[in-house]
């Protein structure tokens, strides 16, 4: 596809100095913030001389001036090299990509459920506005949208886990099983079914409010009474004509939302306990690792734009209005 | 005369609720012959568009119809598409923006004709062919924005007829269009009309459109029928004074200048 290409290779010169805004804004910020991780691990060590400080920080390359610092990371950046880490005293690349997969995992499941269920559900009520179902939904929706995700996951895992018994209470897997393959996946799905419910529902309600807003709308176009005039079923009028059209603003939303889901995950991967990337920033926050909070931040930015291209390429699949004006610039 | 393709009796439409009401047609009766053209013509509000809605059962729910709309051609009730085409006037918003020209155009032939995949594709290109889109096989695959106005509307056209139906319910269908357009569209018609051997219920305020092309007229103003009759008749010797008023209201080349230059 010639359009989505040309798509694809606009974006990818656009999100450079998008990232090089993300990096300087985030380093400033961090950088105006008392202590650093000499300090923190100064405190874990229950204390230390200013000789073991001023050691430590030219270790690490902490006595430097800020500009200087900046440049040496925006440099090692180019080359792939997010640094290393005092908290973990490891390549922070190598840290990220350990917990990316679980929050991926996370984020991807809960999104595709949020989504699916979400304009599913909100075709249900759109399809006939006003009627009971389209009410029961509406407000079981507006319900589900107004409660904190957080709480909604400590009732999940007091009902189904505490109570029912029926999933795990934390975790990503469980601990030294020595499972592998198909065994496995059934057992990290098993510990991601309830943090996925909590992550999910409330976009759910979102997607599912849009969706029938949308389905309303379209509901007094004209192309609508055109369909009807042909004497079209029911079915494929909702389906292919009105939903189709009202899908368009939901993939956008979807956009927005990744960026949102993210930052939910943080609470989430809390109160489960999974291993994942939310977690990892709360760590790194706790330990003042700066350069480990840029790399996930640094990280979360590719992350967005990458799911940004991705909704666009789909949203260019999706209406055919889209990309034409951009031939003729 | 033989018997008429449609029959409306004392046909009214209220919208809205009872202390509110609007009265869009009142007390309406009027006869559509089989293979006959009637203009219905009026000014905005005279309920033209609400009758052609009730002819095709289009009528938003909040809508209360009494009267009757008998086909006594048909031993059914009609049903959309099926038995009647319907033009509207806004081609740029009664085609759906994502759905390619070829899948609207051959829809309605494929749900009343029975069509499969193949045979409904064949049918919009034979369709398209015959309203005179430029390379129809291109245009299978396109979409509503890359056609003009005047395209759209031989689209929305392709599509109303493409279930062969026996009235084609046009609503303003060149009121949108600029002049040069409009004229193409109106031959479109004209000529479809004549082959198809279609009835057709012109909706207008265009009285030199309604003369064109319709062999009878019917006048409404504030919802009622003024006056009906056969086409030379009403314009020669109109029996109303308000549909004398809308012949001598029509501007042409010979009417004399709204404003004198000075």
């Amino acid at each position: 596809m010639h359009r989505a290409l040309k798509l694809v290779r606009r974006r990818a010169l656009s999100s450079i100095p998008v990232l090089l805004i993300v990096v300087t804004g985030t380093f400033f910020l961090l950088e105006s913030a008392t202590g650093d991780a000499v300090d923190a691990y100064l405190v874990s060590l229950g204390g230390g001389d200013a000789e073991l400080a001023r050691n430590l920080r030219e270790t690490y390359g902490l006595d430097q001036s800020a500009w200087s610092r900046l440049w040496l990371y925006v440099s090692a950046l180019a080359r792939f090299d997010l640094g290393w880490s005092v908290a973990f005293n490891r390549p922070i690349l190598d840290v990220i990509l350990e917990r990316l997969p679980n929050t991926l995992l996370l984020m991807g499941s809960a999104t595709a459920l949020a989504f699916l269920l979400g304009s599913l559900l909100g075709i249900v009520a759109g399809a006939r506005p006003g009627s009971g179902v389209d009410r029961l939904l509406s407000v079981g929706s507006l319900a589900l949208y107004a409660v904190p995700s957080f709480w909604l996951g400590l009732v999940l895992i007091l009902l189904f886990a505490v109570q029912l018994r029926w999933f795990p209470t934390a975790g990503i897997e469980s601990i030294a099983s020595g499972k592998s393959g198909f065994d496995r996946a059934v057992d990290i799905a098993r510990h991601l079914v309830l943090p996925v419910c909590a992550l999910g529902f409330i976009y759910l309600a979102l997607f599912l409010r849009m969706m029938r807003a949308g389905m309303a709308e379209i509901w007094r176009q004209d192309f609508v009474l055109a369909a009807r005039a042909k004497g079209l079923a029911r079915r494929r009028i909702v389906l292919r004509h009105i939903a189709r059209n009202a899908l368009l603003p939901l993939v956008t939303m979807l956009g927005l939302q990744a960026a949102a889901m993210l930052g939910g995950s943080v609470v989430i991967e809390s109160v489960f306990a999974i291993p994942g990337f939310g977690r990892l920033a709360q760590e790194a926050v706790a330990a003042r690792d700066a350069p480990l909070l840029m790399g996930i931040i640094v990280m979360s930015a590719i992350l967005v734009i990458l799911v940004n291209l991705l909704i666009d390429l789909a949203y260019a699949a999706l209406d055919p209005r889209v990309g034409q004006g951009e031939r003729r610039t | 005369m033989s018997k008429p393709l449609l029959q409306v009796r004392d046909l009214s439409v209220v919208y809205g609720r009872r202390n509110a009401a609007t009265h869009a047609l009142s007390t309406v009766d009027l006869d559509v012959a089989v293979g006959g053209r009637l203009a219905v013509i009026g000014e905005s509000g005279s309920g033209k568009t609400t009758l052609a809605l009730a002819l095709a059962r289009l009528l938003p729910p909040e809508a209360v119809v009494e009267g009757s709309i008998a086909w006594p051609g048909l031993d059914r009730s009609p049903v959309g598409g099926r038995d009647i085409g319907y033009v509207f006037q806004d081609p740029g918003s009664s085609l759906n923006p994502v759905l390619t020209i070829g899948e609207q155009v051959s829809e309605g032939a494929r749900r009343h004709l029975g069509l499969s995949r193949g045979a409904a594709k064949k049918r919009a290109l034979e369709l398209l062919e015959r309203v005179r889109i430029p390379d129809p096989e291109a245009a299978l695959r396109a979409y509503p924005h890359q056609f003009s106005g005047g395209q759209r509307q031989r689209i929305a056209i392709a599509a109303a007829i493409a279930a062969n139906p026996l009235v084609l319910i046009a609503d303003e269908p060149t009121s949108a269009l600029d002049m040069v357009v409009q004229a193409g569209i109106v031959r479109l018609l004209d000529r479809l009309v004549r082959d198809e051997g279609m009835s057709l219920i012109l909706i207008t305020h265009d009285i030199a459109l309604a003369s064109g092309l319709a062999d009878a007229i019917a006048v409404f103003r504030d919802g009622r029928l003024v006056e009906t009759g056969p086409t030379p008749q009403l314009l020669s010797r109109p029996a109303n004074a308000y549909t004398r008023m809308l012949i001598n209201s029509h501007i042409d080349f010979t009417s004399p200048r709204l404003i004198e230059a000075g």
